[in-house]
């Protein structure tokens, strides 16, 4: 039933096409809401049908699983989450499944946010998965939250010397000196990993510039599809590798699923997103294509005017 | 002396701190802490300030009936409804939680925020799609592997490529790793080098643009 229905709006989505190349050969212009409804049809459909393809690791997402993988367990690792709600869809997949592959590894986790947005976000990531997934892990000793704290890259500063200059309790105000995961780390530089997750400022590129670079801590980012050709720079010395928009989400989930049977019924945001997204970039091609046959179309008309 | 001890000070704080950088001694770590402080400081001042100068363009458009002052009462809604939501002013409404566990806290966060932010962001696909189709034009050859390089990464998603997506995600990747990668240094160096010039600049006193009209 499911197939037939995509069959089914892959054939409208198909013919639909056919009938603008057909219009534009005839060197005529589309009107952009005929594209916007395009769009919408080939999203909706992609999203109401479930259409989920098998993700390939990449060799930059593959360094991030592997490092995670390797890393012995009880290892400090920080999770940033520098996002907004505008980001979400895109990014909380990753800061998703970094969780869960943190928790699995049995690593200590450092959970903490330069956004004032990212503390609901952050803290829905604790009591969505991080709480029911894994019920034995106990505050203080295998995780904790530092919340969110105003400064920016001040904070970044900060915080690469001493963690208790600029936070002198956690997230729910029980001092630093009082949380057993805090007992022998001074600042980030204690950190084995690092993965800021985001898009914006201050964000993973600010985690880079002045906190992995000079306190020599591995980072990996995770981040939105637009800034990810920024972050490509510092791959592979500065960043050990990096997850890249949705692609980037999917790619580390079925990396997930490919490991660890446990996670089989695990929610999937990024691999039931990459459906829809991939079909919206046929579309967009689709449409770069019959733009450029009605260009040439339009530019030969006129020479032979 | 209205413009020498700004200039003065300005060029201290600015050789102060560029040295300090090259000073890996205790001391000088302390100070650079000290003021690092001092910047959140005033960057919690500026989102006061910020909020003040929000509330009087809000006010000022409202009292002068300006075009679309209506949504000016719907965003100075939204700022204070907020904060009375996320304070202890709620306990007397019968609230058990407050801060970001509050009810309606959460509630107006998951179910108005999320929603509107995700919907903004998600328009943009439209908009891409329209103007790929207006802009991506093979007018000229830059133009030609402009859209050539565009087309290589979108089809790198694409799984109904069979064995040719392997050498297409290959190019991709060629792509991202060099010639992206070598514009974007390129970028960042000038950008760094800029920067360095203007910092200069500031500290020498020859731009003085902080100082107001000069």
């Amino acid at each position: 039933m499911t197939n037939i229905g995509l069959y089914f709006s892959i054939g409208i989505i198909v013919i639909g096409l056919l009938a603008i190349l057909r219009y534009s050969l005839k060197g005529k212009d589309i009107d952009r809401r005929i594209i916007f409804l395009f769009m919408f049809i080939t999203v909706a459909s992609s999203l109401l049908f479930k259409m989920e393809f098998p993700e390939k690791p990449t060799l930059i997402v593959k360094k991030v699983f592997n490092k995670i993988e390797n890393l012995p367990e009880g290892s400090r690792i920080l999770i940033s989450f520098d996002f907004d709600p505008a980001m979400k869809p895109e990014v909380m997949p990753m800061a998703n499944a970094f969780v869960r592959h943190c928790m699995v590894k049995k690593h200590k986790l450092y959970i903490m946010t330069l956004w004032a947005t990212g503390q609901a976000l952050m803290l829905e990531s604790i009591e969505e998965v991080l709480k029911p997934e894994f019920p034995d892990a106990v505050y203080g000793e295998d995780y904790t939250s530092l919340g969110f704290k105003a400064g920016g890259v001040g904070v970044l500063n900060v915080i690469i010397t001493d963690f208790r200059k600029m936070y002198a309790t956690d997230e729910h105000g029980t001092p630093l000196d009082e949380i057993p995961l805090f007992a022998e780390v001074t600042s980030a530089k204690d950190m084995d990993l690092i993965l800021p997750i985001g898009g914006g400022a201050p964000g993973p590129k600010e985690w880079i510039l002045f906190v992995g670079d000079p306190g020599k801590v591995p980072i990996a980012p995770g981040l939105a599809a637009v800034v990810a050709p920024l972050i490509y720079p510092y791959y592979p010395k500065q960043a050990i590798g990096l997850l890249g928009g949705v692609k980037g989400a999917a790619e580390y989930e079925s990396e997930l699923l490919r490991n660890y049977d446990q996670f089989k019924d695990m929610d999937t945001p990024a691999l039931s997103m990459m459906g829809p997204q991939t079909m919206a970039h046929i579309v967009i091609i689709a449409f770069i294509i019959i733009g450029n046959i009605t260009y040439f179309r339009k530019r030969r008309m006129n020479d032979n005017a | 002396m209205k413009r020498e001890i700004p200039l003065l000070i300005v060029f201290v704080a600015g050789c102060f701190m560029a040295i300090q950088f090259f000073v890996p001694h205790a001391s000088s770590e302390y100070v650079y802490e000290f003021v690092m402080d001092w910047t959140i400081i005033i960057g919690v001042f500026a989102m006061a300030l910020g909020i003040w100068s929000f509330v009087k363009v809000s006010l000022n458009k409202i009292n002068r009936r300006q075009e679309n002052w209506q949504y000016s009462i719907v965003a100075m809604a939204g700022l204070f409804g907020m904060i009375v939501f996320g304070s202890s002013i709620m306990k007397l409404f019968g609230a058990t939680q407050v801060g970001l566990e509050s009810y309606m806290f959460k509630h107006f966060f998951d179910y108005v925020i999320i929603p509107l932010h995700a919907t903004t962001f998600s328009l943009l696909a439209f908009y891409i799609a329209s103007a790929a189709f207006r802009a991506f034009k093979a007018h000229s050859l830059m133009a030609t592997v402009l859209l050539v390089s565009a087309l290589i990464i979108m089809l790198r998603f694409n799984p109904f490529l069979g064995p040719v997506g392997e050498y297409v995600g290959d190019g991709a990747a060629w792509i991202l790793n060099y010639p992206n990668m070598a514009a974007k240094r390129a970028i960042g160096i000038g950008i760094g080098l800029g920067m360095v010039a203007t910092a200069l600049k500031v500290i020498l006193g020859i731009e003085r643009g902080y100082m107001g009209s000069d």
